[in-house]
């Protein structure tokens, strides 16, 4: 073969500029966030007196923060849909298993100061229990507990998706059943005798490790780790979807069969991902509970894991940054419209989801990468291309 | 006891050992392993000269028997080219090969120690079978520079890939490779954006860089100009010896210029499942029944 070959080779010209993770741009943006999270926003809350303009009131502390874990499962699902291509309708689940393994320690830590003043969860009580079901065991412990949080939705995804990829389930049908999946949890959840609270599910929380947890201060402290960690999933996502594995994964998304044939097994990348992604909406969930005080199997209704790739769709797929953007807008905009005009919601919901299927097709974050739109902005296409994730 | 005496003893051990070692054999392809040849699990053994072995495949899709009986043997280095009408199995074949079809019966084996019919897809490419699809395949939305990383010869785990960095020697590979497929100006192109022919050349690209010992082509040169069509003459005829091709083609120009009348090169006629013909070109163009069921039209 390289008798055929014309060898010195200027390399260099061929070879793409990686490593650095993100460009200049980037850096700065993830610095700025960082100081937003964790330095404007506590003092905008707790130190700036209540009659100023710069006070942040508690209530828009608590929407960010509840839609920051919603961003974190869009990035989850942008890693799974976005970038290898298997629509999950199942995240929901995902993220309300870490919910409740969350929920279950935050029972335990209420002791004997529930309604009916036992040293066990209320709605035991109420339904004759004399001791704990089995997998509350290690319910009393917060380090098996948070492990729980991660291991529930972990092993779920793991078996779920070993024996869905291995049979070769694909596209809609794979969607189809992940929605089956999210049903069946949903009535399970939805049962007494599972131990979970039935369709009252875990609420009344009164402290975590100890300490109080309706307190300003706590408040604040569960907002500044919930960006932390929103800020340390994009790094996270932005280093996996930068690496080969990364790039294997879009090839499984473009040409699967041509991704076996170069003799990559699918299903062992289809699979990691596919269960890194659920332990993501895991850890989501368990700081989402937390903070809204409250978890029950309405957040396993199928919509509300539809939901989930809508904020995707929306921000725009196959981008990092987009399916965050997704999660600020939609939820940004449900929070005004069920204030301002509660019925026409949904009606909202869909109309956005169709025009950004058909005029959209990269969310919002394609339309800033728009030709015309940067044309209009004054960038050239070129210099766009890159700096943005 | 003297000190040579001692180590006369513990030669005589050495060799009892090693004899008993060549003795145990392997379980792959149910023979046993004479003393010179010791089989190596995952190696191509094509001591016997035959690189690929298909004996009595038979695969029906709801009663249509695709293939039939099918028996080919190629040699290790040889270039064989399959002609034959719509249907004769050619791609049914291919896919036997490749794993992607599983037969009702028969063997195939790749050198003559590993079944095939153990294997999956991945595990058949990663022992040294590449394929080329009858559609040129590629990762569109990928550079062309991306699309031939993907392929290059490295540890395809997903821990060994997360943490993966291109050494200078893969460079200069990927690097050779884009030269001899003439897209080395297209590199940071994605390979969606290419045309039709330089695609076919991308997915070849592909194949080489994993340096395979049998590559399968569909139908390589569809859809090329009749410059790149000679261009690809050239590039297989090239690889000749080094690697065993199968080649699949209805372009009897193509087939022409592969062969260049050499009688030494066979051409393979299949015809509903089954062998019709086998020969060099001019042997088989004169086939009565080839010309009867495929030429002759």
């Amino acid at each position: 073969m390289s008798a055929v070959l014309p060898t010195p080779l200027a390399a260099a010209t061929i070879v793409p500029r990686r490593g650095l993770l993100l460009g200049i741009r980037g850096w700065a943006g993830v610095t700025i966030a960082l100081a937003v999270v964790a330095v404007v926003v506590p003092v905008a809350n707790l130190l700036v007196p209540a009659d100023s303009v710069f006070h942040l009131s508690e209530f828009a502390v608590q929407l960010v923060a509840k839609i920051m874990c919603y961003a974190m499962c869009a990035l989850a699902m942008d890693l799974i849909w976005g970038y290898t291509g298997i629509l999950s309708l199942g995240h929901g689940v995902f993220c309300a298993l870490g919910g409740y393994a969350m929920g279950m320690y935050l029972m335990r830590e209420i002791g004997s100061d529930g309604q009916y003043r036992l040293p066990m969860p209320d709605f035991m009580v109420f339904l004759n229990w004399k001791e704990f079901p089995w997998h509350w065991a290690l319910s009393d412990s917060f380090v098996a507990q948070m492990a729980l949080v991660i291991l529930a939705p972990g092993v779920l995804a793991f078996v779920f998706g070993f024996f869905a990829f291995r049979s070769r389930i694909k596209g809609v049908y794979f969607s189809i059943i992940t929605q089956a999946m999210t049903y069946a949890m949903m009535l399970l959840f939805f049962r007494n005798e599972t131990g979970f609270g039935g369709n009252n599910g875990f609420t009344d929380f009164k402290r975590i490790l100890g300490h109080p947890i309706a307190t300003p201060s706590m408040r604040m402290l569960l907002f500044v780790i919930t960006g932390c960690t929103l800020i340390a999933f994009f790094l996270m996502a932005r280093a996996i979807v930068e690496s080969k594995f990364g790039r294997v994964l879009q090839a499984i998304r473009d040409a699967e069969s041509r991704v076996m044939f170069t003799g990559y097994d699918p299903l062992r990348y289809k699979l990691a991902i596919w269960t890194l992604s659920a332990v993501m909406c895991g850890i989501a969930g368990a700081l989402y509970v937390p903070q809204v005080g409250i978890i029950n199997p309405s957040e396993m209704t199928p919509a509300a894991s539809i939901e989930i790739a809508i904020w995707t769709a929306v921000g725009g797929r196959a981008t990092l940054i987009g399916p965050i953007i997704g999660a600020f807008f939609v939820n940004g905009a449900k929070s005004w419209f069920t204030q301002v005009f509660p019925e026409f919601w949904l009606y909202f919901l869909g109309a956005l989801f169709i025009a950004v299927t058909l005029f959209l097709p990269g969310g919002i974050v394609g339309l800033f990468r728009h030709e015309k739109v940067l044309a209009l902005l004054g960038r050239s296409t070129r210099k766009e291309e890159g700096s943005a994730s | 006891m003297t000190p040579d005496l001692m180590r006369a003893g513990a030669q005589a051990r050495r060799y009892a050992e090693q004899r008993a070692l060549a003795h145990q054999g392997s379980a792959s392809g149910g023979r046993i392993a004479s003393y010179s040849r010791v089989v190596q699990p995952g190696q191509v053994d094509i001591a016997h000269g035959a690189i690929l072995y298909l004996d009595d495949i038979t695969v029906s899709f709801d009663g249509f028997k695709a293939l039939n009986a099918l028996s080919l043997s190629i040699s290790a280095g040889e270039m064989r080219c399959i002609i034959g009408p719509n249907g004769a199995g050619k791609t049914t074949m291919m896919d036997v090969i490749t794993g992607k079809t599983r037969p009702d019966a028969g063997q195939a084996f790749f050198g003559s120690t590993i079944d095939l019919l153990r294997l999956r897809e991945n595990e058949i490419a990663s022992i040294g079978v590449g394929r080329k699809f009858q559609k040129p395949t590629v990762f569109e939305q990928l550079s062309v520079f991306e699309n031939l990383e993907l392929a290059l010869k490295a540890d395809r785990g997903v821990r060994a890939s997360l943490f993966f960095r291109l050494s200078g020697e893969q460079l200069d590979r990927i690097g050779e490779t884009l030269v001899l497929i003439h897209l080395k100006d297209h590199a940071q192109r994605a390979a969606g954006l290419l045309s039709h022919g330089q695609k076919q050349w991308l997915e070849i690209g592909m194949l080489l860089i994993q340096n395979p010992k049998l590559l399968l082509l569909d139908e390589p040169v569809a859809g090329m100009t009749d410059e790149e069509t000679e261009r690809t003459a050239e590039l297989f005829l090239s690889l000749e010896n080094s690697h065993s091709l199968v080649i699949v083609e209805h372009d009897m120009k193509f087939i022409h210029a592969l062969t260049h009348g050499n009688p030494a090169k066979k051409v393979t006629v299949l015809h509903e499942g089954s062998v019709l013909a086998e020969g060099s070109l001019a042997d088989v163009q004169q086939n009565e029944k080839v010309v009867e069921v495929y030429l002759g039209r």
